[in-house]
């Protein structure tokens, strides 16, 4: 078959537009680059919108005893101190410089009474420290670099869906694709390319994930011969809806806790306080009335239990259910009704509405009913802590897709800190490698190949659905592979994962290519099994329980994994797993840790 | 006890086309958008629609509901007669891609000819200081998600099809945001009135009515918009006075 399609050349190829993917075009853009930017949906509607917290930084407008050092440690001591201890320390230091930024690009964020940013509390940061805008911080973010990436200049490449990287020996020189809007396939040639393409959480049943996060970027820059690093670490937020059907997995805000939301099982018991682990008690309220004081007075008493650590909090969720104090519809109550009517609707407008008026729940006067869902990727692409380089030359990676910041667990608000400190380093290191390099030829057998898998789907008349192959995965992934995990119930999903593989080859969508969402799910579909293949392969190797990776067959924490990262890395037709040091924290850094470094 | 309800979508592209009925079973609080991908999943995968959050808050899936432009992940099913079929359509102010897919590339268009947020001390790191009060009816408009439902029931935009003389409320409300923004220095009254085209608003309020954010775009971002043309330019004083200083 001999591919036709048009071709776009840029200096910088940013693919994804979200957070990430914005800022690595503004630092492209502001480095002098020319920048394409693909994005599979409409520009501004990337998962960035769904983050309500805020961002978290540590400008000290709240309690001026914050700085970088705490920041570090928070996020350390929350990843069990299997992040790169460099990409923390430059984290920490430049988020605060980067809000300050955005604010300049206009985003308009909740003052405090002295006209400064406003800052909120959130699980595992010592200080109030998220900067915020109602529960609609995401928005503010992804609108505000859209209308700056707008203003200095970029080519924007709306509904396009990216499927392989393109490469010249190690080298990562463009991808290839197809339109949505008419199916048609295009080339993109960039000197650099920038990954950030956020999440994958479609492969499970309860997920706050868009159809958009199916692992495409992630096992595009495996197939190119990228280093993954900790793939096993999926977040599972604590509260996502659970009823009614059409709305599981959907977020409910951290916020809720945060202004005091209490969880309570079916008994009423609140339970949390069973569930507080000892690293952790010395900084956890051990009454309801201190933790109740704590919403109004943070510096005279201690956090509320349920804003522990998201792993901590979803585990307990899930044991709850287990043991049988489960709500109505398998979750657990979350009640906020306390704080009151107008109190709820000003801090909490989209929850209020959300609830009311697609669950059927005024959360000003009745508890919601809350489960676990999927919500983030700890692991993703090993990126260098400065470039946000790949281990692939001219491929950078940033935001969710790469791996580094979160360690084995993630915490609230660090995410969209994450996006805007490491967006622009990696747009403008793409942008420094761009300016010493050319475009290499075009590998037109890699975009035939391409073309070949693309289309098999629409020439068959007969063959499996799409959709019920991805309903498969879900129910195996969500039954062997979420919360609590073991030996067995990681092999019987593993059986799963390759049996589809197999269906996967057959599947048919026909009809036309001009959007046409059955045919976009057949490819979408592969990647979600290859992605799921990974995590649950890396999850089998490691034999501990860490951040959001719990293994029943193995609770505790292990001395060997402690110091190990696991890498995942293509070999000719095989998957390579291996151990690899977490690098050493030097000792000026692991005084700022403290106990348990 | 699972009930069934009918679908009447549009199945097309902007040269023709023709509707389609679907049978689906209800569950407990689906919304429209949920019924699509039951008819993706089991009768129709070349269904195009657009989503992504199903929440409401990215604003993706807008389409017209029985006449009405909506999120479709925001309309339940229940809340609509059960007698007839639902009539879902793409939304008529924009061209028709495929189904209930819409070209709204129009709207990205003109915001690229709106000058954002520009600062006194641009260049500086200096936190910027806003008191809470002044930023609040700024914070009201960038709650937009840019559904452009509020573009597609504007009669100037929907059945005069005048996009060559008027933004839209979206962009109007934009526009506002940056005008009202305590910071900002810029003048955009004259691109506002001549460009953007504020005056051939009528003030229905049919954008402020369909807005899923409940954003008053009309009282609080089209008005006084109007006014700051109207004080400027038709202020008969400061019209005496440009003449008089020799400005236009």
């Amino acid at each position: 078959m001999v591919a036709k399609y048009e071709t776009f050349e840029y200096d910088v190829l940013v693919i994804g537009a979200g957070g990430a993917g914005l800022r690595a075009v503004i630092g492209a853009r502001e480095k002098g680059a020319s920048v394409g930017v693909v994005t599979k949906s409409l520009l501004g509607k990337a998962h960035t919108v769904m983050a309500e917290g805020g961002a978290a930084a540590a400008l000290g407008n709240m309690d001026s005893e914050d700085n970088w050092k705490v920041h570090f440690r928070d996020t350390m001591r929350g990843g069990k101190f299997l992040n790169n201890w460099r990409t923390v320390e430059i984290f920490a230091k430049e988020a605060p410089e980067r809000i300050l930024e955005l604010e300049r690009y206009g985003a308009v964020f909740d003052r405090t009474s002295d006209g400064l940013i406003s800052q909120r509390a959130f699980g595992g940061h010592a200080y109030r420290r998220l900067a915020h805008v109602g529960d609609r911080t995401g928005l503010e973010l992804i609108r505000t670099l859209q209308d700056h990436a707008v203003r200095l200049g970029m080519d924007v490449h709306m509904e396009a869906t990216m499927t392989r990287l393109l490469t010249e020996g190690d080298r990562v020189i463009g991808a290839v694709g197809y339109r949505r809007t008419d199916g048609s396939l295009v080339v993109f040639r960039g000197k650099a390319v920038v990954l950030a393409t956020g999440g994958w959480g479609r492969m499970y049943r309860f997920t706050s994930n868009s159809w958009e996060s199916t692992g495409d970027g992630l096992v595009m820059a495996y197939e190119a011969g990228a280093e993954l690093l900790d793939v096993e670490f999926m977040q599972f937020h604590p509260t996502g809806m659970i009823w009614p059907p059409g709305m599981r997995g959907v977020l409910v805000t951290e916020g809720v806790r945060g202004e005091g939301g209490i969880l309570r099982n079916s008994s009423g018991e609140r339970f949390m306080f069973n569930h507080v682990p000892d690293f952790y008690r010395a900084e956890t309220a051990n009454t309801p009335e201190e933790a109740a004081r704590w919403v109004d007075d943070k510096k005279n008493n201690r956090r509320p239990p349920e804003l522990l650590p998201r792993d901590v909090v979803a585990r307990a969720i899930y044991k709850e259910v287990k043991e049988g104090r489960g709500s109505e519809h398998g979750g657990v109550y979350l009640d906020v009704s306390h704080k009151g009517e107008a109190y709820i609707k000003k801090k909490l407008p989209s929850m209020y509405d959300q609830f009311l008026h697609l669950g059927d729940v005024d959360i000003t006067k009745q508890p919601m009913e809350v489960y676990p869902t999927v919500h983030y990727a700890m692991g993703g692409l090993y990126a260098e802590p400065e470039t946000c380089q790949t281990s692939l030359p001219g491929l950078f990676a940033c935001g969710e897709v790469a791996c580094g910041l979160h360690g084995a667990n993630r915490l609230g608000g660090n995410s969209l800190s994450d996006l805007l400190v490491f967006g622009r380093r990696a747009g403008e290191a793409a942008a420094e490698f761009a300016a010493n390099e050319g475009h290499p030829p075009t590998p037109e057998a890699q975009i035939e190949e391409e073309l070949e898998v693309l289309m098999r789907p629409l020439s068959k008349r007969d063959g499996e659905n799409p959709y019920e192959i991805q309903a498969a995965l879900q129910e195996a992934m969500q039954e062997g592979a979420m919360i609590a995990r073991t030996e067995e119930s990681l092999r019987a999903t593993l059986e799963t994962i390759l049996s589809l593989q197999k269906r996967a080859q057959d599947i048919a969508a026909p009809g036309e290519p001009a959007f046409n969402p059955g045919w976009n799910a057949a490819r979408d579909t592969l990647f979600m099994l290859t992605s799921s293949e990974l995590i649950v392969r890396a999850a089998l190797e490691r034999k501990e329980s860490r951040g959001s990776h719990w293994r029943l067959d193995y609770p505790n924490e292990d001395p060997f994994w402690a110091k190990h990262n696991i890498v995942v890395k293509k070999e000719a037709d095989d998957i390579s797993i291996q151990p690899r040091p977490v690098p050493e924290v030097p000792a000026e850094l692991k005084a700022i840790l403290g106990e348990g470094a | 006890m699972a009930k069934t309800i009918t679908l009447r979508i549009y199945r097309g592209d902007g040269k023709s086309g023709r509707t389609q009925d679907y049978t689906v079973q209800t569950f407990p609080g689906m919304v429209v958008l949920d019924a699509i991908h039951v008819i993706q999943k089991e009768h129709d995968p070349s269904l195009a629609c657009r989503w992504n959050c199903k929440a409401a808050k990215c604003g993706s899936c807008s389409a017209e509901v029985n006449g009405l432009p909506r999120l479709l992940c925001k309309t339940r099913v229940d809340t609509l007669p059960a007698d007839q079929p639902i009539r879902v359509y793409p939304l008529k102010t924009f061209p028709i891609v495929k189904d209930l897919v819409c070209d709204v590339s129009w709207n990205f268009e003109v915001a690229k000819r709106i000058q954002g947020l520009t600062l006194a001390d641009e260049g500086s790191k200096e936190p910027l200081r806003m008191q809470q009060i002044d930023v609040d009816r700024v914070q009201e408009f960038r709650k937009c998600i840019e559904c452009f439902l509020c573009q597609t029931v504007c009669h100037i935009l929907r059945d005069n099809e005048r996009k060559d003389i008027f933004f839209g409320p979206r962009q109007m409300i934009r526009l506002a945001s940056l005008e009202m923004h305590p910071l900002d220095v810029a003048d955009r009254t004259e691109f506002i009135k001549d460009s953007a085209g504020v005056g051939v608003c009528n003030i229905t309020k049919c954008c402020t009515e369909i807005c899923p954010e409940h954003i008053k775009i009309t009282d609080n971002g089209i008005i006084p918009l109007k006014e700051r043309v109207a004080d400027t330019y038709f202020d008969p004083v400061r019209k005496l006075l440009r003449w008089v200083g020799g400005r236009k």
